[in-house]
């Protein structure tokens, strides 16, 4: 029977399927991180149990993290427990942690694919709805609550009800200026922030295969801001070469064994997907946010649709959005001007967002009332960002390189927005109060934060490239 | 876990739709490594000005709603996966969610707390906004044997759907943990059969 690649994946975990139940599927690598673990190591303790399989298990300590002299004792004292609780609870019950002042430090969701751990086929979770990053290798990844991550310790499995399966194709190629970031925020933008839900994505189509293994991560990142708890991208040859050679990938036979399973892991032909959606590349311009969702999206140069084009019955909540973002419907948001730059997150904080920053930057200076944060990934990313020179780069413009975290994509360590200021923002989510208190937000791509950076105003990346080009 | 079978209460209405749950409990709320307390801080930036006085126009701190029922907006728990969440609601004295559409990872977490997330239909959740609207002590009775909830004053009944096993381990307190456990035998089988 033909099947989709979700369903061969998922099909090859199943450890029992019966009827009225969910799935027991089993889970071969868990992802944790300080936040979302310790009550479920409390519970393994109530329950007088070991993690079942360690081994499958890896750990990192990145939302509370600080971003400046990570070295140091941590100052806040909750953010300091935490931490210092995963290291202990990591140490009792026999899992590595890549902890602060560790060389593979950085966000779960970055250190994953860059040590070689998240692979095609596997399944894997984390207590973190981002989890679906890794689905950019092919595998079934997804997000789970804490007591789910004890549900894993104890049994490496999960009750699941297997998802239903939607297909989103983009084709042709990508205009001046337009990301993966941007492609993700249309898709997102068209479909709404809810209008993925019950499914897991595939993302498929031309503009897709064409794209990088870290553009592909940035896409399969947001699959859970528009509801979907997993997205997936078929490996290919691209995939394999950038797994080839990392520090945890399979090599030699075993390489050889792995290459010819992650060959077979691709949708047959007349496989079945339950909601199919097709997107045409060249209607996709740079995006930008200007709401408190990530479905209220628009092409940069497009104004904020007005609130009687809304459904009546959102118009309530549209409303409120836009005046807790203090801005007007029917206006362009381009010229507005902004006071923080976060260039960071699971979402676009990999070497090549780096690079792409620094390329555009290099030789021009940030606006006097923009401060800008870049925040690397990993450990791994911020020593490669200055072994190639790109610290320098950022200095001269004025932007800070800082240490890996999760940082202000949701401020739980010191990087907070300010109250009522505006920051043009990499990561994924704009909702109230997420980069700090009453902190406004517009998503965006790492260009379209960069150019906002330099005029200090909501800009349209391509006018400041096509400058480059008459210079 | 806790039980669940009936309830009958008055209700707490917040009509917003994609409450997402760095709402429901912000992430600087998150730095605790026990489950309790965080209902304190629930709908915090909300609920509270910066000076931590109460913002009088919320619903939770208008005492003439009192209930154990939360009724909220479409598409209610999307973002984060934090569990907090529902333990933020449940601590807050909620045992039923009611709302047209739920984020998937907030309601298995709701499920995997004995917090009980029902989606009823767009018009029965207008219906229970107008009648709240009317009369504050509103009363819906929630059934999770027979699947119903009913609108007390209106008369208003309608059915909802739930996992049947997730149904039974509400009803009867039990876990996913315990039932994996049970069957441990065949994860070992599972992993030596690869």
């Amino acid at each position: 029977m033909s099947k989709t690649l979700v369903e061969k994946i998922w099909d090859a975990h199943v450890v029992k399927s019966e009827v009225g139940f969910p799935d027991i599927l089993y889970i071969d690598t868990h992802l944790i991180h300080e936040v979302t673990s310790p009550q479920a190591f409390d519970g393994l303790r109530k329950r007088g149990l070991p993690v079942f399989r360690p081994q499958q298990t890896v750990a990192t300590a990145d939302h509370n993290v600080p971003t400046l002299n990570q070295l140091q004792p941590i100052k806040e004292e909750l953010s300091r427990y935490q931490v210092d609780m995963l290291t202990k609870n990591c140490a009792e019950f026999g899992i590595e942690l890549y902890g602060l002042g560790h060389p593979f430090q950085g966000i779960v969701h970055v250190i994953g694919p860059e040590l070689g751990i998240t692979l095609p086929g596997k399944t894997m979770v984390c207590g973190d709805s981002h989890t679906s990053t890794h689905g950019a290798f092919g595998a079934i990844a997804f997000g789970i609550g804490t007591s789910q991550v004890e549900q894993v310790f104890a049994t490496q499995c999960l009750l699941q009800q297997k998802p239903k399966t939607m297909k989103i194709e983009v084709n042709g190629e990508l205009g001046q200026g337009v990301t993966a970031k941007d492609i993700i925020l249309y898709i997102i933008a068209k479909i709404s922030a809810a209008g993925g839900t019950g499914y897991f994505i595939e993302y498929a189509g031309s503009t897709i295969e064409a794209l990088s293994m870290e553009a592909r991560m940035t896409i399969c990142n947001m699959s859970i801001e528009m509801g979907a708890r997993g997205g997936l991208i078929a490996p290919d040859q691209i995939t394999f070469d950038y797994i080839k050679g990392r520090e945890f990938a399979p090599a030699g036979e075993e390489w050889d064994k792995s290459l010819a399973y992650w060959k077979t892991l691709y949708s047959d032909a007349d496989a079945k997907f339950d909601s199919v959606l097709t997107f045409d590349a060249a209607d996709i311009s740079p995006m930008i946010t200007y709401g408190t969702n990530p479905g209220m999206g628009m092409g940069i140069a497009e104004h904020i649709p007005s609130t009687a084009s809304q459904v009546s019955s959102e118009q309530a909540s549209f409303q409120k959005a836009l005046d807790y973002m203090g801005i007007e419907q029917d206006t362009e948001l381009v010229g507005k001007p902004i006071d923080y730059v976060f260039i960071g997150s699971c979402t676009n904080s990999r070497m090549e967002d780096l690079r792409e920053v620094a390329e555009f930057v290099k030789g021009r200076q940030k606006a006097e009332n923009v401060t800008v944060w870049i925040v690397p990934g990993s450990k791994q990313i911020e020593q490669q960002a200055i072994a190639e020179g790109l610290d320098k780069i950022f200095e001269a413009a004025g932007f800070q390189l800082r240490e890996p975290g999760c940082s202000a994509c949701l401020g739980m360590n010191e990087d907070k927005i300010p109250a009522g200021k505006y920051c043009v923002s990499t990561s994924n989510r704009n909702f109230e109060g997420r980069q700090g208190p009453d902190s406004r937000t517009f998503l965006a791509s790492p260009l379209t934060a960069a150019a906002a950076a330099i005029t200090g105003r909501v800009t349209d990346v391509r006018t400041l490239l096509n400058e480059s080009e008459h210079a | 876990m806790k039980k669940f079978e009936k309830l009958t209460s008055a209700i707490v209405p917040l009509n917003i739709e994609n409450i997402d749950t760095d709402q429901i409990i912000p992430a600087r709320f998150l730095k605790a490594t026990t489950r309790e307390g965080f209902g304190e801080n629930l709908f915090r930036d909300w609920r509270y000005n910066g000076d931590n006085t109460l913002k009088a126009d919320f619903v939770l701190n208008n005492p003439a709603f009192k209930g154990r029922i939360l009724v909220a907006g479409k598409n209610f728990g999307c973002g984060s996966s934090r569990e907090h969440a529902a333990w933020a609601i449940q601590d807050a004295g909620f045992d039923v969610v009611i709302s047209s559409f739920f984020a998937d990872i907030f309601k298995g977490n709701a499920l995997n707390n004995g917090l009980l997330p029902i989606q009823v239909s767009d018009e029965f959740l207008a219906e229970i906004f107008s009648t709240v609207g009317q009369d504050h002590t509103a009363q819906l009775d929630v059934d999770l044997e027979a699947q119903t909830v009913t609108n007390v004053v209106t008369g208003s009944k309608t059915d909802f759907e739930i996992n049947p096993y997730k149904k039974s381990c509400l009803i009867n307190g039990y876990d996913d943990i315990d039932f994996i456990l049970n069957q441990k035998q065949l994860v070992v089988e599972f992993e030596q059969n690869r």
